[in-house]
């Protein structure tokens, strides 16, 4: 039952992410993009979370930590870039 | 009965995350696709969190923190990064 439900939610966070990707691509302004990006960060620690339960290994928790705070840097860098035109002053 | 448990709350938070995405695809105009992702997809981390401590426990791993640091890195980091990103698309718009 948990096997079925893990195949059924990988499923959907594959279309999640495939809707990110495509406002990724889309995305009329550079803030759409920044939100598709920010987005597809949150989906993929869900996906990489979901492998974690399925095999039961505690390794993945890890991956999922370093990528959320990855995805919070890149997103505060890429706002940060847009709002005053330098990362770093 | 705690399997059941586990699998609908990974249910639950992949239908969260889903719907905040669709939400991004499917909304009109930045500030109204900056309301779906930011709101849905941390909700269902969080329920997929905690199906994951569930899980743990319920299979004898005991309780785990690294879940609950993930929860907590993300419920606080969330609001700032949505807000950073409403400013720069408030900026970009003029």
């Amino acid at each position: 039952m948990l096997s079925f439900a893990i195949a059924a939610a990988t499923v959907m966070f594959g279309i999640a992410i495939a809707l990110n990707l495509y406002r990724l691509a889309r995305g009329p302004s550079r803030a759409d993009r920044i939100l598709a990006l920010d987005t597809l960060a949150i989906n993929s620690i869900a996906l990489v979370m979901l492998r974690g339960i399925a095999t039961e290994s505690a390794v993945y928790f890890d991956a999922a930590l370093v990528i959320a705070m990855m995805g919070f840097v890149g997103t505060a860098a890429l706002c940060k870039f847009i709002l005053s035109g330098d990362v770093i002053e | 009965m705690v399997e059941f448990g586990i699998s609908l709350l990974v249910l639950l938070g992949a239908a969260f995350a889903l719907l905040g995405s669709v939400g991004l695809a499917r909304l009109p105009d930045i500030f109204t696709r900056l309301h779906g992702p930011t709101k849905a997809t941390t909700l269902g981390v969080g329920a997929l969190v905690t199906a994951s401590m569930l899980h743990s426990l319920s299979s004898g791993g005991g309780l785990s923190l690294r879940e609950l640091g993930i929860t907590l890195f993300l419920f606080i980091t969330a609001p700032v990064s949505a807000h950073m990103i409403a400013k720069a698309a408030a900026k970009s718009d003029k």
